[in-house]
């Protein structure tokens, strides 16, 4: 253990989940104008990692599960309950827990690593492998299993979201970089 | 913040959280081990009772399958197409199965009596460290602080609208970000304040 978290951490954990849920309700975020809203949690979850770190943010995105779990409608759509972690796609769902520690380890490499140059592309693979590969790659073979199909047609089928998940890539790291060039105080006392 | 319980009386109403958490996980534990089309109807029966006992009408109960919809259309469609009608029933009927089951709980059980239940489930990790009151402390103040961080994403959105910037996602996100940081900077002096960190 690597001690007590402080005040601050609590403050800030609670935070980055209500932030997940706040980038849930409809019209937080639209990319295209108002033509295709998509949802803009991922992009909170890649957050909590790279601006958290990997133990905080893991902190945040399963207090905000468990409050889903509990029977809180906060995800996109107003949808919660036990039955999202029953269903198809739960897999996405817990996929963000291993997603964002390992965008919070990247991401912590990337910031020690590079100075204002360079971040930015570190962070896009951050974001890209902790953001997208590990959550689908819990995510596609759980929709495998329970819909019966083969893993590559799980993923086509989950393909759908790639677009969207790279437009959240880009906004995540050019977002981190900016705040911590505008914020430098949220990385203190960071473990 | 409203839970998505609908009070009632029923016997669903009244068990305890704990127990219908670990009924619901031996269910679909055994239905998972049956699978096929006896279980799923069997299954399916037993659900629309409970329903029916729980005094859930057929609009809430629905409510909670909607978002499955497409899910269903798509590997309906396409398990129809590669196996035959009868896997499609089955695969489709075990998604419905094991989501319905899912929310007769959520649909019966308070958002307290759960996160209670998940408490003292929490309790032998006391010992890797895991103090149950600071989890309470935290998830008291994600409901405390979704309304803050609404009303400052409504005020981002109009100074961003102010500057001409409607479409950029950076003019939004960035400034959300650093006024969300913020706002935890003052809770966390705040709860320092009242001998958290003791």
């Amino acid at each position: 253990m690597r001690g007590a978290l402080s005040a601050r951490d609590l403050a800030l954990v609670a935070v980055f989940a209500a932030l997940i849920v706040v980038l849930g309700e409809a019209g937080t975020l639209y990319p295209f104008g108002a033509v295709v809203p998509i949802t803009a949690q991922t992009l909170g979850v890649m957050l909590a990692g790279s601006v958290l770190g990997a133990r905080r943010g893991l902190l945040a995105v399963g207090a905000f599960e468990v409050l889903v779990a509990a029977g809180l409608p906060l995800l996109a759509g107003g949808r919660g309950g036990l039955g999202v972690f029953t269903g198809p796609t739960a897999g996405f769902l817990l996929g963000w827990l291993p997603g964002v520690v390992v965008v919070g380890l990247i991401a912590r490499w990337a910031l020690r690593a590079a100075g204002t140059r360079g971040l930015i592309p570190r962070l896009l693979v951050a974001h890209t492998v902790g953001g997208v590969a590990v959550v689908y790659a819990l995510g596609v073979p759980m929709l495998a299993v329970q819909t019966q199909v083969s893993i590559s047609r799980a993923l086509a089928i989950s393909a759908v979201y790639l677009p969207g998940d790279a437009v959240k890539v880009v906004l995540a790291s050019v977002v981190t970089a900016a705040v911590v060039r505008g914020y430098p105080r949220v990385l203190a006392q960071d473990r | 913040m409203i839970g998505l319980y609908v009070p009632g009386d029923s016997f669903l109403h009244r068990a305890p959280a704990g127990v219908k958490l670990l009924v619901l996980a031996a269910g679909l534990a055994a239905f998972g081990l049956l699978r096929g089309l006896g279980a799923v109807v069997v299954a399916a029966a037993v659900e629309v009772g409970l329903a029916l006992a729980a005094g859930l009408g057929p609009r809430t109960v629905l409510a909670h399958l909607r978002p499955l919809r497409w899910i269903l259309i798509v590997i309906g469609s396409l398990q129809a197409w590669l196996s035959g009608w009868q896997p499609a029933v089955v695969v489709c009927g075990s998604i419905v199965v094991a989501v319905l089951g899912a929310s007769l709980v959520t649909l019966t059980t308070r958002t307290e009596d759960l996160l209670t239940a998940l408490e003292r489930g929490l309790g032998p990790a006391r010992h890797l460290g895991v103090r149950p009151d600071r989890v309470a402390l935290v998830l008291a103040l994600v409901v405390r602080a979704v309304p803050v961080l609404s009303r400052i994403a409504g005020e981002v959105h109009q100074a961003r609208a102010a500057r001409g910037a409607q479409r950029s996602m950076r003019a939004f996100a960035v400034p959300f970000v650093i006024r969300s940081v913020r706002y935890a900077d003052r809770l966390g002096e705040a709860l320092a304040a009242r001998g958290v960190d003791d």
